[in-house]
């Protein structure tokens, strides 16, 4: 009983990481009917800021400045200066990663706008691929270490020894961040103006413009978002799981977006919950089957979906205009 | 009325240049094939080799993407069937009847119909492939495409009967310059014969307007996994082809980057231009061994940036690709004057 | 259009094939994965050839000439890797080629070398196979069932451990053929194989398949794969409270293995070619210029590398003239070669007959243990 309870705890963990990114999938498709399989690779930038902020904090002793700020004394490390560390390091991915997502959107698929379907699909497959060979240029493709800043605090336990159940901290901080962002983003999309102005361009894209709706900046609004989950996505997943190199972003890429078409491609909750039945999936069949089909298992949960109900689970059906 | 669409013009055999002149070019490849290895090194004899099974596989993939307009991004999952089965079928008779093998014309024998049956496994699971994508649309049936890809290549690794991760080695060589030739001529012939014959209108109509062509009474559908089918069966023999000239494959050789090298090579020929997939091919294999000093030079592998870069500048550029729709074959007769 | 392209190539296909400018040098080839994901295992393996040749040259070279490597980069694929054997020995006309790592690509490399008669070292791959391509194939590393052996008696004897639980890499032929060989190594010693998961390199998360273990109470847990997961998979096992010791091969030995793992690390073993802390004076001075020339602590891989360059070196030596056949006959006949990872002695499969270490990791450091002779 232990044991798969412990399993439901690791696949919502990973779940987590999944919804982040597939947030950012669902939200670019929702808008621009657009798959942008470079999404993967913003999520392992992220990484990468993070991975380099955290050395430079440690480096530079900026670490020991926030223990000061926090504890008083310079040496005191405790969980609230690793959260607030950890936060700052999240941001400043964040708004790269927006930054990024933006120069994407605006180098490489606003061009082709107007081109047919089938360009922008390949463009953004060179992007990806772009992003993942020029990363194993510049940052080597080695796995870099990430360093831990969570390190000191012992996992709770439940139960006794042999039923024991493991909690870590940094576990609940991530899934308690993608359920925070997730509520945030739909907060956006349903009640703020920028997000009516987003769901009118989902809807049509000309008329939208007709109506007054600026798309362009829209449409860059949103990869900004898309990218900035990511990016955070990325920093906490190189926290939990410290090994970050170059090539880590394609395959929790392609992932999110079968979560996502799981949940419904264009649906904020049902890529979220898309993410969280992919990732408890996986962790049963590592658990009680073998795990080496782990990888496959997300495209049969996509072939499958998009035979059988090809909306998603929480999505709604269109049909196809002629 | 006037149409600019030459295709339609065209007889089928058009371009052709007879089939004689194709059969005489394979027995002078023959010749070339025991003539070549004393005067050229060998090193231009596998760049040419390998060359020759780029070709096969991105014509036969020009098939689905380019003229039936499917984006397809998991051929090297065919590849793989093919270069597997047929792989086997030649290590495990080499075991249980040596004498089989090493007679050099039985050998052969037994190596063509081997690419055969890897040819013929590779379409079924082309068919496979191709049933779900009578419901998807270009995006989703791309991932999809991708995700088959990555299926088989994680259902071999965790086969142990072809060697799991370990791969197949010790396979024979008897892919020759011969050989190649002979099904790179197959393959360009099989192709163009489609693609200028009423099937090969059914797969045009499905690329240009697939519901005005269902409307229209065409059994999309069908043509669809016929074009899938196809090119998995070409791949399965380029495949064979592959895993016979390297001696030793393993599943990390048909990864997702092996589906993109074939897939740049037919966006940079022109999608729907044999002759197009066949000078890109060619291109980018010499390419990457020409690049090679560069390399030595800079100490950094440049070559996939670069082509990930010629990627997406193609696609803003000039995403017709380097032939665009037109063949070699159309400038040849533009010149005699033909109204067009 | 057409033309244009044609002639492209025409221009691309004479720019090969370039004569080297020293004409009496000595050339030997070497093939490896500058590139791509394994990148860092070729490049440390590169690292001790180069500083091989290059402590030879500043004795002078062998016989009187200098020895001139010529790199070829595979990027981590099979068919580069035999494509880059076929331009070494025939454009570039090497008397000998040295690599791979990985034993998928040695499989590729090793009949091209075989059909040329040129002599091939491979200076870490441990499938069996590699060898019985020809006789012009060698190794000079232990293969596969030799150093399964060594963590299976490690286990049973020194540890006292009658179950073991294996946690294997299934995407690595190395991990898989390490793990078959502990496996029959340590049943065959009176153990219990307990329970045996599957992960992939490039996995980050270990929980489902640990959790698994961790049901079975394995006195020791073998996870004989790379050093990119291991230090994973060690932390994520001290974070749900597994305390069995942690036993590896030669994929653990890098730096990078603490920087990953840290403290989990601690009571881990692992079997490896040689130890950075021997003593003596061969393996010190080793040490010593390689982080003068290089800036870092030489891996095994480099210890693997620098050992194959002085096998060859030592026996170009012996001949007469080095040529190809000559060095072949001379490497085949290296007996008690000292070595920077022990003494080398090819025996008649062509695969080196050498003790391994068993290093134990204590905060941060790889403690010498003990060494297995076979």
């Amino acid at each position: 009983m232990a044991e798969f309870a412990q399993y439901i705890i690791n696949g919502l963990s990973q779940g987590g990481t999944y919804a982040l990114i597939a947030l950012g999938y669902t939200m670019v498709f929702g808008i621009l009917q657009l798959i942008n399989f470079a999404h993967g690779e913003v999520y392992m930038l992220g990484a990468f800021v993070g991975y380099y902020a955290s050395k430079y904090i440690v480096n530079h002793q900026l670490n020991e400045r926030i223990n000061l700020l926090v504890n008083g004394a310079a040496d005191q490390a405790s969980t609230s200066s690793a959260i607030l560390t950890a936060i700052l390091i999240i941001l400043l991915a964040m708004v790269t990663c927006a930054l990024i997502g933006f120069l994407i959107e605006r180098l490489a698929y606003r061009p082709l706008r107007s081109s047919p379907r089938i360009n922008l699909l390949i463009t953004a497959v060179g992007v990806s691929l772009f992003f993942q060979y020029s990363g194993q240029l510049l940052f080597g493709s080695d796995p870099k270490a990430y360093p831990d800043l969570f390190e000191n605090l012992e996992p709770w336990t439940f139960g006794s020894d042999d039923n024991a159940i493991f909690l870590e901290p940094l576990k609940v901080f991530v899934f308690g961040t993608a359920i925070t962002l997730m509520l945030i983003l739909r907060h956006v999309i349903f009640h703020t103006r920028l997000g009516r102005a987003m769901r009118a361009v989902s809807f049509n894209h000309d008329l939208a413009s007709l109506m007054g709706i600026p798309t362009d900046r829209v449409i860059a609004a949103t990869f900004m978002m898309g990218s900035a989950l990511a990016g955070a996505a990325g920093v906490m997943v190189a926290m939990t799981y410290p090994k970050v190199e170059p090539l880590m972003g394609s395959l929790p890429g392609l992932k999110a977006f079968c979560a996502a078409v799981l949940g419904g491609i264009g649906n904020v909750t049902g890529a979220v919950l898309g993410s969280f039945i992919l990732g408890v999936a996986e962790a049963l069949l590592s658990g009680y089957g073998t795990p080496t089909y782990k990888d496959a298992l997300a495209f049969a949960i996509l072939i499958l979906i998009l035979l059988i109900k090809p909306s998603g689970l929480l999505g709604v059906h269109r049909t196809e205009k002629v | 009325m006037n149409s600019t669409n030459k295709t339609e013009e065209r007889n089928p055999a058009a371009g052709l240049v007879g089939l004689k002149w194709w059969i005489l070019a394979v027995a002078f490849a023959w010749v070339l094939n025991r003539w070549l290895p004393d005067v050229m090194s060998s090193y231009y004899f596998d760049i040419i080799i390998l060359a020759g099974i780029n070709i096969i596989l991105a014509v036969s993939l020009n098939l689905v993407n380019g003229f039936t307009g499917q984006f397809s991004m998991g051929h090297a999952g065919f590849m793989s069937v093919g270069g597997y089965y047929s792989a086997y079928i030649t290590t495990q008779l080499l075991v249980s009847h040596p004498h089989l093998m090493e007679n050099p014309i039985t050998g052969n024998l037994v190596f063509v119909a081997s690419l055969f049956l890897g040819g013929l496994a590779a379409t079924a699971v082309g068919y496979l492939v191709g049933l779900p994508s009578l419901r998807l649309r270009g995006d989703y049936l791309a991932i999809v495409t991708l995700g088959f890809g990555e299926i088989i290549r994680v259902i071999f690794l965790n086969t142990n009967a072809v060697g799991g991760a370990r791969g197949l080695s010790g396979i024979t060589q008897y892919t020759t310059f011969g050989w190649i030739f002979t099904f790179v001529i197959f393959t360009i012939f099989c192709v163009w014969r489609v693609v200028h014959s009423a099937q090969g209108r059914v797969l045009l109509s499905i690329r240009e307007d697939e519901i005005a062509a269902t409307a229209m009474g065409v059994n999309t559908t069908q043509g669809k996994v016929q074009a899938f089918a196809m090119g998995a069966f070409f791949a399965g023999i380029a495949g064979g082809l592959f895993a016979h000239n390297l001696s030793t494959i393993n599943p990390q050789i048909f990864d997702f980057n092996r589906s993109f090298e074939v897939i740049i090579m037919v966006v940079l020929g022109g999608m729907g231009s044999i002759s197009g997939s066949v000078v890109a091919a060619v291109l980018l294999t010499v390419l990457k061994e020409a690049l090679r000093p560069l390399q030595n030079y800079t100490g950094v592998d440049l070559r996939m940036v670069i082509y990930a870069l010629v990627l997406i500048l193609m696609m803003l550029a000039r995403p017709k690709g380097i032939f665009g729709t037109s063949e070699i074959a159309d400038s040849f007769r533009a010149k005699k004057g033909n109204p067009s | 259009m057409f033309l244009r392209n044609f002639s492209i190539v025409l221009i691309l296909a004479a720019s090969f094939g370039h004569s080297s400018a020293f004409a009496d040098t000595i050339k030997i080839g070497e093939v490896g994965s500058m590139t791509g994901s394994e990148a860092t295992f070729g490049i440390s393996t590169h690292e001790g050839i180069e500083l091989a040749i290059k402590e030879q040259n500043a004795k002078g070279g062998v016989k009187g000439k200098k020895l001139e490597l010529i790199s070829v980069d595979n990027q981590g694929k099979p068919e580069e890797a035999a494509i880059g054997t076929t331009k070494l020995v025939t454009q570039d006309k090497v008397v000998a080629v040295l690599g791979e790592v990985a034993s998928s690509r040695s499989l590729a490399m090793a009949p091209i070398a075989q059909k040329n008669k040129i002599p091939m070292i491979s200076p870490s791959s441990t499938n069996p196979k590699v060898t019985t391509i020809g006789d012009y194939i060698f190794r000079v590393c232990f293969i596969d069932p030799f150093q399964g052996s060594v963590m299976a008696k490690f286990a049973s004897e020194t540890l006292k451990a009658k179950k073991v639980a294996v946690l294997r890499d299934v995407k690595s032929d190395y991990s898989l053929g390490l793990s078959d060989f502990f496996k029959e190594s340590f049943i065959k010693s009176g153990g219990e194989i307990v329970v045996e998961q599957t992960y992939s390199s490039g996995d980050v998360d270990f929980n489902s398949q640990l959790t698994s273990i961790r049901a079975k109470k394995p006195d020791a847990i073998f996870v004989p794969g790379y050093y990119t997961e291991v230090g994973l998979i060690a932390k994520q096992a001290r974070k749900l409270g597994i305390k069995a010791a942690l036993l590896g091969g030669d994929g653990w030995d890098s730096d990078k293995l603490y920087e990953i793992g840290g403290k989990s690390l601690n009571n881990g073993y692992f079997s490896n070619h040689y130890s950075k802390d021997d003593q003596s004076p061969a393996v010190q001075s080793f040490v010593k210029n390689y982080k003068a020339a290089y800036n870092k602590v030489p891996d095994g891989l480099a210890a693997m590398g620098y050992d194959a360059a002085l096998v060859l070196i030592s026996a170009m030596e012996s001949t007469k003239s080095a040529s190809p056949k000559e060095i072949r006959d001379a490497v085949a006949k290296i007996k008690d070669f000292q070595a920077v990872t022990g003494r080398i002695s090819i025996d008649e499969k062509r695969n080196a007959n050498k003790p391994a270490v068993i290093l134990e990791i204590k905060d941060g450091k790889f403690l010498y243990k003990s060494t297995v002779n076979p």
